[in-house]
């Protein structure tokens, strides 16, 4: 019998992967490798969507979040905004089809990125619970407000539309979200609650309310009437693109030719550059951008690495600021000392960035175990992962012994210590899909230890203040302690009387302030500090005990 | 002794011009001489050490404020002691502090310094402060007859030094108004009371005429000044018999003859310039043969630092020479170590020898 040829057997093999098993295998990737992490994952997925939203129609964020135990490990996560809605065609390709989203092809400074995170918790969602994700959305008053009960085809990543009807809805404009899935429920570092209150320190400028599972209210009112200012939309500068995003772009682009191509679809290229990268690609700029084939793409690469392109504009990058930075610290921790740092915009690999990072020192915070850090990134708290990214790297890197903390090399410094650090980019360099860490580009880990350098240095001559003002404190009760028995020894060697012995000391004491200055003082009563606040996530006593 | 106003006065002065100086809102301080041999000078044409003049002061500083306190009080104490006409012992006056709650002194080392800075100060001696040590002022044999008072009833007294048997004459802690009658031809002042023993029992006195006088270790103040004062007074010279190692010629020997670094503001009274070293010394080791002890790591360094920092030595070659040699030997021999050639070869050789030939004399 004639064999068949292998490529015949392994064709029966060979078929496309549903999106279902492809999320199966690499739910990891996305964020729901457990149950405690998928409620949190899909809680930030929502939220982070929400805020993304009304700041994109500049509207102040007014978020309500709700989660409900339903028993056996099931939960009900609601999350309601008052954006601008979506439009009704646009509701089952948002919420179930994965990698579909307006923020893949643009770059512009944005919580969200792919277009993958919400639909994965609806399909994470689908897989644990079988039931579809309802979303409820009316994007104006002259709208009818829609319901739509969706669940992904997983076979072909097309959304199935279950139902899809009118309703009343109070709500003049905004969207809800409402998933069943598996779950466990949890506080402290890495749960919901942490996650929502980090979220809003970062967010002065949006009202919060969360509902956890146990039927706990929090309420994280606006700080700030202001929204950021928006943040501008760039288009990619050379330095920063990939070849397989270059061909791509040759290949949809409306240009006629290279130079054009060059100068229209990416910053900072004018003719004059545009035609200098053709030079040393060895490319007419007048080729047509259809045409030019792999090899051509990758001399492209060549002189666009090759020719000095100026860095992109950083005005597209919108920080915290350290003042709100700072404020939203103090709500947090009850320390005696603070301060903030926002660098300027620098950039890695064609990306603006900007980092933050702010301290708080002292006060109720434990002396001997490790700082605490938080983690953002685009004003998203980075809760796992906290040892792989860059934030972690760059801060064990820096000296912190020499701001009077105990260090001791390769690892976090020992104090009473809350850090802050926030990286906000058109592009944050994250690890993996599920955002957690951030990559160690040298650019970024630089400009992360200039700016904790910079509170480090105004962290250290606090400490050093303290230390001293504490010494000179201690000498100046010593001296005090003794000058009542320098004006009883007077009184006794030239018998004076009681009231001339209480001048000696009067006169004493006043002169010893004279000479030795004023005693300065660090005390800072911090009014902002809300201690209902500072709970919320903490893990209960009772729980640790178990 | 002194000729300045009396101490109660000076005292009085002293605290009246540090209250003017608070009333006028300037800090007050009290200045007393550094006492260490850093601060003396030694010219042999005066013979003790002087004073080079540098000062420490005490004010309202975190250094420096319990001392200022303490040194008011112990000021206190002393006026009250001489308006008494009382006295305390240094111990005693250690213990008076713990009256002063957290002015107090915690040991007595600390109270002995702050009495001795008083004495600086005033540049009196403690005994005018009304303040007397503990420590035992020498024993005394021989010919010498010295002529006190009854504390009971002021008459004078004499006392014979021949007749004390086997017994001695204890040099009190005041020693003033001391007279004394004496046909001697020298004072013999001898560093270890075995030594002086052995000389009482075979009564080398009678037969070297001369007084002996035990000063069991360095010499007290007393012992120094009553040595001073007989030595002035008939006009004895005065032959110093120690160990021979660094202690008994550094700081035994050195301070009976030109006085202290600590007491360098009263040394002109307790010194005794006239005093000479007939032994033991480095080059008595060779020449006697004497059984030695190695010097220990304290001895060297003792030797070197008194070739160093001692100004009496800076001004004897001699006793640079005899030290050198010892450091060159590198051994040490106790008085004690006569024996060897005899119980006492030290009464019969070593001393008629030492006393014939002052070549071998030190300084």
């Amino acid at each position: 019998m004639a064999k068949e040829p292998v490529a015949v057997e392994l064709a029966k093999k060979q078929k496309s992967v549903s999106v279902a098993e492809f999320f199966e295998r690499n739910r990891h990737l996305l964020g729901f490798d457990n149950k405690r992490k998928a409620l949190m994952t899909v809680i930030k997925e929502a939220v982070d969507n929400a805020i993304d939203a009304c700041e994109e129609a500049r509207i102040l964020p007014e978020i309500n979040v709700q989660i409900l135990d339903m028993g056996n490990d099931r939960f009900r996560a609601i999350i309601e905004d008052n954006g601008p809605g979506i439009v009704k065609k646009q509701i089952p390709n948002i919420f179930a089809k994965l990698l579909y989203g307006s923020k893949f092809h643009t770059l512009k400074q944005a919580r969200g990125q792919q277009g993958i995170g919400i639909s994965a918790a609806v399909l994470y969602s689908q897989l644990t619970t079988g039931r579809p994700a309802k979303i409820k959305s009316r994007i104006g008053e002259k709208h009818d407000a829609m319901l739509f009960e969706l669940k992904i085809d997983t076979k072909n990543n097309i959304p199935e539309i279950i139902k899809e009807e009118k309703i009343e809805w109070k709500k003049q404009h905004g969207t809800r979200i409402e998933l069943d899935l598996e779950a466990s429920y949890q506080k402290g570092d890495q749960s919901v609650d942490t996650y929502i209150k980090e979220t809003a320190i970062v967010n002065p400028h949006a009202t919060i309310i969360y509902t956890n599972p146990k039927a706990e209210q929090f309420v994280f009112p606006r700080v700030i009437d202001v929204l950021p200012d928006e943040p501008k939309e760039i288009k990619p500068h050379p330095y920063g693109i990939e070849l397989g995003i270059l061909i791509k772009m040759l290949k949809n682009t409306e240009t006629r030719t290279v130079q054009a191509f060059l100068t229209k679809e990416f910053c900072r290229v004018g003719s004059g550059t545009a035609k200098e990268i053709c030079e040393k690609a060895a490319i007419t700029p007048n080729t047509k951008p259809h045409t030019i084939n792999h090899a051509q793409a990758e001399k492209l690469m060549e002189g666009i690495k090759n020719t000095k392109i100026i860095a992109p504009s950083t005005n597209c990058i919108v920080p915290i600021g350290s003042e709100l930075l700072e404020k939203g610290l103090k709500k947090e921790i009850n320390a005696e000392f603070y301060t903030a740092v926002t660098r300027s915009p620098s950039v890695y690999r064609g990306n603006p960035f900007v980092v933050e990072c702010a301290i708080a020192y002292g006060g109720d915070q434990p002396k001997d175990s490790s700082i605490k850090l938080m983690r953002f990134a685009n004003r998203v708290p980075l809760l796992y992962q906290q040892s792989a990214g860059a934030i972690f790297k760059a801060t064990v890197q820096t000296g912190w012994r020499s701001y009077g903390l105990s260090q001791s090399s390769g690892s976090l410094p020992q104090g009473p210590v809350t850090l802050v650090v926030h990286l906000a980019s058109v592009w944050p360099p994250f690890t993996s899909e599920a955002k957690e860490a951030l990559a160690h580009y040298p650019e970024i880990i630089k400009e992360l230890k200039l700016a904790l350098q910079e509170c480090g240095r105004k962290l250290g001559m606090y400490v050093n203040k303290k230390k001293r003002i504490h010494a000179e404190s201690k000498k100046r009760s010593y001296i005090e302690k003794y000058i009542p028995h320098v004006a009883e020894a007077l009184k006794e060697l030239l018998a004076l009387k009681q009231a001339d012995e209480a001048k000696i000391e009067q006169l004493l004491k006043v002169m010893l302030e004279k000479h030795r200055g004023k005693l300065a003082s660090v005390e800072l009563k911090n009014i902002e500090y809300d201690e209902e606040f500072a709970k919320i996530g903490k893990e209960e006593k009772d729980n640790k005990n178990e | 002794m002194s000729k300045k106003k009396p101490v109660v006065t000076q005292i009085t002065d002293f605290a009246n011009s540090i209250y003017k100086k608070i009333l006028k809102k300037k800090q007050p301080e009290i200045s007393s001489p550094i006492r260490s041999l850093s601060n003396v000078k030694f010219d042999p044409k005066h013979g003790y050490f002087e004073l080079l003049g540098k000062e420490k002061t005490r004010t309202l500083t975190a250094a420096t404020v319990k001392t200022f306190a303490q040194t008011l009080r112990m000021m206190g104490l002393s006026k009250t002691l001489i308006e008494t006409d009382d006295i305390a012992t240094k111990r005693e006056a250690y213990y008076v502090s713990k009256n002063w709650g957290e002015a107090g002194f915690k040991e007595q080392p600390e109270s002995d310094t702050v009495m001795d800075d008083v004495e600086a100060t005033f540049g009196v001696n403690r005994e005018q402060l009304g303040f007397i040590p503990e420590e035992k002022g020498g024993d005394i044999a021989g010919q010498l007859i010295v002529v006190d008072k009854n504390p009971d009833n002021g008459k004078e007294i004499k006392i014979d030094c021949t007749k004390m048997g086997t017994g001695a004459y204890s040099i009190p802690s005041s020693v003033e108004h001391l007279k004394f009658e004496t046909k001697a031809k020298f004072i013999l002042a001898i560093e270890t009371a075995g030594m002086y023993q052995r000389l009482v029992k075979h009564a080398y006195w009678k037969k070297a005429n001369c007084i002996l006088i035990s000063m069991g270790g360095v010499p007290t103040r007393a012992c120094r000044r009553f040595i001073r004062r007989l030595a002035d007074a008939k006009k004895l010279p005065v032959f110093v018999f120690t160990d021979g190692d660094p202690y008994g010629w550094l700081n035994i020997y050195r301070t009976l003859k030109v006085g202290s670094g600590n007491a360098a503001h009263l040394n002109e009274y307790f010194c005794v310039p006239q005093a000479k070293f007939i032994g033991i010394t480095a080059q008595d080791i060779i020449d006697y043969k004497l059984p030695t002890h190695p010097l220990k790591e304290v001895d060297i360094k003792r030797i070197k630092d008194g070739l160093k920092n001692d100004p009496f030595v800076q001004a004897h070659k001699e006793w640079q020479k005899a030290l050198n040699l010892s450091l060159k030997l590198k051994k040490r021999a106790e008085q004690q170590a006569l024996a060897q050639h005899g119980l006492n070869y030290v009464i019969s050789n070593y001393l008629p020898e030492k006393l014939k030939d002052p070549k071998k004399w030190l300084p």
